[in-house]
C-alpha cells in the first residue's frame, strides 16, 4: 500500500475523520435540502413556473449537469450513511454495560435519535424518488398525461405530477412525517457540523446554534406548506 | 445537623465476573458527610456485620487529584456542577432517597472491583503525546518565551483536567473527547507546545481510538459533568487541529527534507 493510501486509510479509521467525513457530507446535503425546497416552492408560483424550473434542470449542459448533481449527492448519502453506521456500532461497543440507572441532563432528545431519525429519513427518499423521479406505481411518465406547453414546446408537466401525488392522502402523510424527522434531524445536525468542522467557538456556538434551529424550521415549515396547501386546502386541484 | 435514612443500590463486581446492585440500608448519615465519608460510614458497618466493604477510589478528598469515581443516580460524580463526589455533601440528598450508585461505566475502563475501574487507558494517550519534548539540564529562562496573557489563562482552563473520567462516564457514547482535547489542547495553544503540535494531535487521537472509546455526538453531557468544567470547545479545537495535522501528513508537508535523504 502506498504511503498517501495508508494516510487515507488512517484518517477513515480515526474517529475524528469519519466525523469529519459526515460533517462535510452533511454540510453538501444542507445545501441540496435548501436548494431543492426554494425550487419546489416555485409549485405557488403557477405551473409555467415548476414547469420550466423542471425543464431547466433536465437540460443543463445539455442534460449532463443534473447526473453530475446526482451522482455527487448519491456521494454524500453514502459517505454520511456509511460513516455514522460504523460510528454508531463503535458507540455501541464502546458501554457494553449499560448503567442501571440513566440520567440526561443537556443532551437534547433530537441529539439521542440522529441514527432513527436519520434512517427513516434515508426509507423516505428512497419512497420519494420512486414517486416522483423514477416515477414507479403511477401514470406520471405517460407523455399523454403528463405533458405541458411551454413556449410552444411540449415539456414534462411537473405542476401537474405534484398536484395529483400530494392528492393522495398517504403520501402526503409519509412526507409530512419525514419532513418533521428531517426538522428535528436538522437541529441537532447544523449546529454541531461547525462543532465537528472545528470552527465552533464561545463566540460562535451560539450563533450556529440559532441558525440551525432557524434552519430546520425554515425547511419543516416551507416543505409542509406544499403537501398541506394541495391535500388539505385543494390548491391546484 | 440532621441524620439521613437512605436506600443505596451499590454496584458490586469482581474482576470480569458479572456484577450485581446489593441493596444496602445506610441509615442516620449525617447531613455534612460527604459521599465518600458515608461510603466509609457504611463500610465500617459491612466491616463490623463481617461482610465484604464497598471498594471505591479516592486520595486527596480535595476535589484535585481526580482519584475518585462513581456513577451516582446515572450522573457521573453526582448531581452538582462542577463537583467531583469527594466534594459532594448528603446536604444535597434527602432522608428516604434511594441512590445508585454504580462504577464509571465504559469497554476503556474495566472494573477492578466493585466501584473501582481501571482509568491507565487515559495514562497511555498521555505517554503517546500528553508532554513536550525538552533538553534536560539548566531551566531556561522564565521569560525567554512569551507567552500571551490570553494563551497562558486558555491554557490554564485546559490544564485544570484532573484525569477523573467523569466525561467518558456521562458519556452516551463513553467517547474520551474531553479528556484528550483538554490534554492536547493545553499543550497546542502554548508556543511550547507548538513544535508537536501536528505529531501529538494524530498520536493521541489514534491511541483514544486504540483504547476502545467511543466517539464523540457533540451532546456535551461531558461538559455536563466535568468537576473542572471543561468547555467542549477544546473538542472543535482536536477536530480543528485534528484535519490540519491530517491534510499535512496526507500531503506529506514538513517530510521533504527526511525524504531528500532518503
Amino acid at each position: 500500500m502506498s504511503s498517501l493510501q495508508d494516510s487515507l486509510s488512517r484518517f477513515y479509521a480515526s474517529s475524528i475523520g469519519k466525523k469529519l467525513l459526515v460533517a462535510l457530507s452533511g454540510l453538501a446535503l444542507i445545501g441540496f435540502v435548501l436548494g431543492h425546497m426554494i425550487g419546489n416552492l416555485l409549485i405557488f408560483a403557477g405551473p409555467d413556473a415548476i414547469n420550466e424550473y423542471g425543464h431547466m434542470l433536465h437540460t443543463m449542459g445539455h442534460g449532463g449537469l443534473i447526473w453530475v448533481a446526482r451522482l455527487g449527492l448519491l456521494a454524500a448519502v453514502v459517505v454520511h450513511i456509511v460513516a455514522t453506521i460504523h460510528l454508531t456500532r463503535q458507540n455501541k461497543a464502546a458501554r457494553k454495560d449499560a448503567y442501571g440507572k440513566e440520567a440526561t441532563r443537556v443532551a437534547s432528545s433530537a441529539s439521542r435519535i440522529m441514527i432513527f431519525s436519520g434512517l427513516t429519513i434515508l426509507a423516505f427518499v428512497i419512497y420519494h424518488l420512486l414517486h416522483f423521479t423514477v416515477r414507479v406505481g403511477n401514470e406520471y411518465n405517460n407523455p399523454a398525461l403528463y405533458t405541458a406547453m411551454l413556449d410552444g414546446q411540449p415539456v414534462h408537466n411537473v405542476y401537474k405530477m405534484v398536484i395529483d401525488g400530494f392528492s393522495w392522502a398517504p403520501a402526503s402523510v409519509f412526507y409530512i412525517i419525514a419532513v418533521a424527522l428531517l426538522c428535528n434531524h436538522l437541529s441537532h445536525g447544523f449546529a454541531s457540523l461547525f462543532q465537528t468542522l472545528g470552527l465552533a467557538t464561545n463566540k460562535t456556538w451560539p450563533l450556529f446554534q440559532k441558525a440551525g434551529h432557524a434552519f430546520a424550521l425554515l425547511i419543516l415549515i416551507g416543505n409542509c406548506s406544499i403537501p398541506i396547501a394541495i391535500w388539505l386546502f385543494g390548491y391546484g386541484r | 445537623m440532621a441524620l439521613l435514612n437512605l436506600h443505596l443500590k451499590v454496584w458490586r463486581q469482581t474482576g470480569t465476573q458479572p456484577g450485581h446492585f446489593q441493596d444496602i440500608e445506610a441509615p442516620e448519615i449525617p447531613d455534612h458527610a460527604s459521599f465518600l465519608e458515608m461510603m466509609d460510614i457504611v463500610n465500617e458497618r459491612l466491616i463490623r456485620a463481617g461482610q465484604d466493604p464497598v471498594a471505591f477510589d479516592h486520595d486527596c478528598r480535595e476535589g484535585i487529584c481526580g482519584m475518585c469515581s462513581m456513577t451516582i443516580n446515572g450522573m457521573a460524580h453526582g448531581p452538582e456542577r462542577g463537583t467531583t463526589t469527594c466534594q459532594l455533601h448528603m446536604r444535597k440528598f434527602r432522608t428516604g432517597d434511594t441512590i445508585w450508585v454504580e462504577p464509571f461505566r465504559a469497554r476503556a475502563f474495566p472494573v477492578v472491583k466493585d466501584l473501582m475501574v481501571d482509568r491507565s487507558a487515559f495514562d497511555r494517550i498521555m505517554k503517546a503525546g500528553g508532554y513536550v519534548s525538552v533538553r534536560t539540564g539548566a531551566a531556561p529562562e522564565a521569560n525567554e518565551i512569551p507567552v500571551g496573557k490570553e494563551i497562558a489563562d486558555a491554557a490554564m482552563d485546559a490544564a485544570a483536567c484532573i484525569g477523573c473520567g467523569a466525561c467518558v462516564a456521562s458519556c452516551k457514547n463513553a467517547s474520551a473527547m474531553l479528556y484528550v482535547s483538554a490534554k492536547a489542547g493545553q499543550l497546542n495553544t502554548l508556543p511550547q507546545g507548538h513544535a508537536e503540535k501536528d505529531r501529538r494531535t494524530l498520536a493521541m487521537v489514534r491511541q483514544m481510538d486504540a483504547e476502545g472509546f467511543g466517539n464523540c455526538t457533540n451532546q456535551y453531557e461531558c461538559e455536563a459533568a466535568c468537576p473542572k468544567e471543561i468547555s467542549v470547545r477544546w473538542i472543535a479545537k482536536l477536530n480543528r487541529d485534528y484535519a490540519v495535522a491530517s491534510v499535512k501528513e496526507l500531503v506529506g508537508a514538513g517530510r521533504q527534507q527526511s525524504q531528500a535523504g532518503e
